[in-house]
């Protein structure tokens, strides 16, 4: 259907896997036209080519880095701005990127500048004069099919749902400096906060504890400390628990709070709502302890207790602590 | 500050309408926890800078009840753009309340701040806020945690490997934000009934040809496992144990 150009974000000199998954939406969309890659070198142009030289491999045709003395951080409105004009320049079909924070906010700017719709977290696409995407909803509970009735698409790729795709081949890398003037840069980071660094962090926890409703209060999380402690877990919580002002947002796991991938989820008292879920699809095994065995979540663990979790859960750590010796 | 009704779901959704729409018979509606976020901000901001506070939705007529469900919260007055209940693409419903904003500012002077969900529950469209502000010539941050107003300035925060990002843009600017900016109130009782006497100004805008168009929903598959029950009560524990051993985690 034409070329197609897409946006690839990188950290330390390496793209990021999201966004060798939207090159891989990029060629599919492309069907045999030329793939442009977009780096946009924001911490220096050294480390931007250095991720600029492996997008080759992974279906780019064609590698373009963009350096202005003005990128020292992240800008949406100029990242959005060398995306469209790039766009423009090549003429392409098709601009993709990544559905992480930054490429949605940038991707949504490109289509805000060239007045064309634009299509959020696609799991598919499917190339043609009409491109139809599958896209996400709900936090992925619900898949929209739709088509973009545009002469050129605008999308990203929701994280994890399309394959990347090594083809091993090689591809030109030119380095090109945008025109960007002081408007493009109003929208800055300005600065960096950093965070207290407290435990272990739930997005990386091989193993989380959650605790939902059914904890009752801030004080019912004890035990689920205590056996967080024994077995160096991270706690987590439901939405009903951040917002009865039981822990803080930052310990809520699912679609609006972090999403964990940890060897073992342990959810204590939580029911399983499908946006309470989306947080933990990339858990590798799930243990409910649940006093309903109606409860949703039921369908969605390996493993369950039956039973009071203010009984249950000191049961098991006193387990652990008697097999310990 | 802008919100969307939606169902509100938590189980397995169940479609109508030939699949283009969710069954909402037995649910109730709501709107998404960052647009919570978001009224609870604005209702701060002029708790703290004095002022006014509107909510906007572009909505079916029943939206009424989101409207005065954030005017009990402390939210000033509405502006209601009534719809037929169909969905609108981002890029319409953008430009429906950037005219409405437009026509607003041109009797009650400007707003400072417009505030938005990062992304709606239902759409996931995660665009609206950014047309508005380039349609308005104004700055547009997203995916914003933390919110300070000070010397015309709005200062934003963002959560970021190892603590967070800070924007600072001038005003007048517009910001989409995240659940967890803050914790929001529960309505009062004298606050319903307030609620119930403030203003609500409604229109009927026209909804344009959709650029993004949608075919049809689709439930995923999933498959579903049947948990294996290790136990009743703590009696399970040593069950427990042997499979955490067996997983190697102990
Ligand atoms: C757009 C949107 C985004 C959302 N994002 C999130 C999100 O990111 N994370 C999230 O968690 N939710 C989210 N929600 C909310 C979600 O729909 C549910 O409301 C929430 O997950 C319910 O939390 P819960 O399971 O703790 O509470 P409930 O649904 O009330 O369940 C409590 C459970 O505890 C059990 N129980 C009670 N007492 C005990 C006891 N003593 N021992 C054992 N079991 C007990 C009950 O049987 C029940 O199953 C979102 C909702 C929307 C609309
Ligand atoms: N129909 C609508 N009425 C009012 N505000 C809306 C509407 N649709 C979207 N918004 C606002 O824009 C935000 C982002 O929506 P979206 O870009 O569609 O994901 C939402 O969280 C709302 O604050």
């Amino acid at each position: 259907m034409g070329s197609v150009l897409c946006l690839v974000t990188a950290a330390e000199g390496a793209a990021d896997e999201v966004s060798l998954q939207a090159l891989a939406a990029a060629s599919a969309l492309a069907a045999g036209g030329a793939v442009h890659a977009l780096v946009i070198g924001e911490a220096g142009a050294a480390a931007a080519g250095a991720a600029a030289h492996e997008l080759g491999a992974w279906g780019a045709t064609q590698v373009h880095v963009a350096t202005h003395p003005s990128l020292t951080s992240f800008a949406p409105d100029a990242w959005a701005r060398i995306l469209a004009d790039l766009a423009d320049t090549l003429g392409v079909a098709a601009v993709v990127g990544p559905g992480s924070d930054a490429g949605n906010t940038v991707l949504a700017r490109v289509a805000a500048r060239l007045d064309l719709p634009f299509a959020a977290n696609c799991t598919q696409v499917v190339p043609g004069d009409t491109v139809v995407v599958t896209r996400s909803r709900w936090g992925g509970s619900l898949l929209e099919e739709a088509a973009i009735n545009a002469t050129r698409a605008i999308l990203t790729t929701q994280p994890h749902a399309v394959a990347k795709t090594s083809t091993g081949g090689s591809a030109a890398v030119a380095t090109f400096a945008p025109t960007l003037d002081d408007a493009d840069l109003a929208v800055r980071v300005v600065g960096h906060v950093d965070a207290a660094k407290a435990g272990v962090s739930l997005a990386e926890a091989k193993i989380v504890i959650s605790g939902g409703r059914g904890v009752g209060s801030t004080d019912g999380f004890a035990p689920i400390e205590e056996l967080a402690g024994l077995l160096g877990a991270a706690v987590g919580c439901s939405r009903a628990v951040t917002i009865s002002g039981w822990r803080p947002h930052t310990d809520q796991v699912g679609q609006t709070g972090t999403k964990i991938a940890p060897d073992l989820y342990i959810a204590c008292g939580i029911s399983g709502a499908t946006q309470h879920m989306a947080g933990v699809k990339g858990a590798k095994k799930i243990l409910a302890i649940n006093k309903d065995h109606e409860a949703p979540i039921m369908t969605g663990a390996d493993y369950a207790v039956i039973g009071d979790l203010a009984t249950v859960v000191p049961a098991i750590s006193a387990e652990i602590k008697r097999r310990r010796g | 500050m802008c919100i969307k009704r939606v169902p509100a779901v938590a189980g397995r959704i169940t479609l109508t309408d030939g699949d283009r729409a969710i069954d909402a018979r037995y649910l109730g509606f709501t709107i998404g926890p960052h647009e919570e976020c978001g009224v609870e901000e604005a209702v701060r901001l002029i708790e703290a800078h004095s002022g006014e506070s509107v909510v906007l939705t572009l909505g079916p007529a029943e939206a009424t009840e989101q409207l005065r469900d954030a005017m009990a919260l402390g939210i000033t007055r509405a502006i209601h753009l009534v719809t037929d209940g169909e969905e609108w693409d981002g890029q319409s419903a953008a430009a429906a309340i950037v005219d409405a904003v437009r026509a607003d500012e041109a009797t009650q002077g400007p707003f400072d701040l417009i505030l938005l969900g990062n992304e709606a529950a239902d759409s996931g469209g995660y665009q609206v806020g950014v047309r508005i502000g380039r349609a308005l010539g104004r700055p547009a941050v997203a995916g914003i945690k933390g919110l300070a107003v000070a010397e015309g300035k709005v200062r934003c925060e963002q959560e970021a490997a190892g603590g967070r990002d800070v924007y600072e843009v001038p005003l007048p600017a517009v910001v989409s934000v995240l659940e967890g900016i803050n914790l929001p109130r529960y309505p009062s009782v004298p606050g319903r009934i307030r609620a119930k006497s403030k203003p609500i100004a409604p229109s009927s805008p026209e909804r344009p040809e959709q650029r993004l168009a949608m075919i049809r929903l689709v439930v995923p598959q999933v498959a579903a496992t049947e948990a294996v029950i290790l136990g009743h009560g703590p009696d399970a524990a040593p069950a427990v144990v042997d499979m955490l051993a067996s997983l190697g985690v102990l």
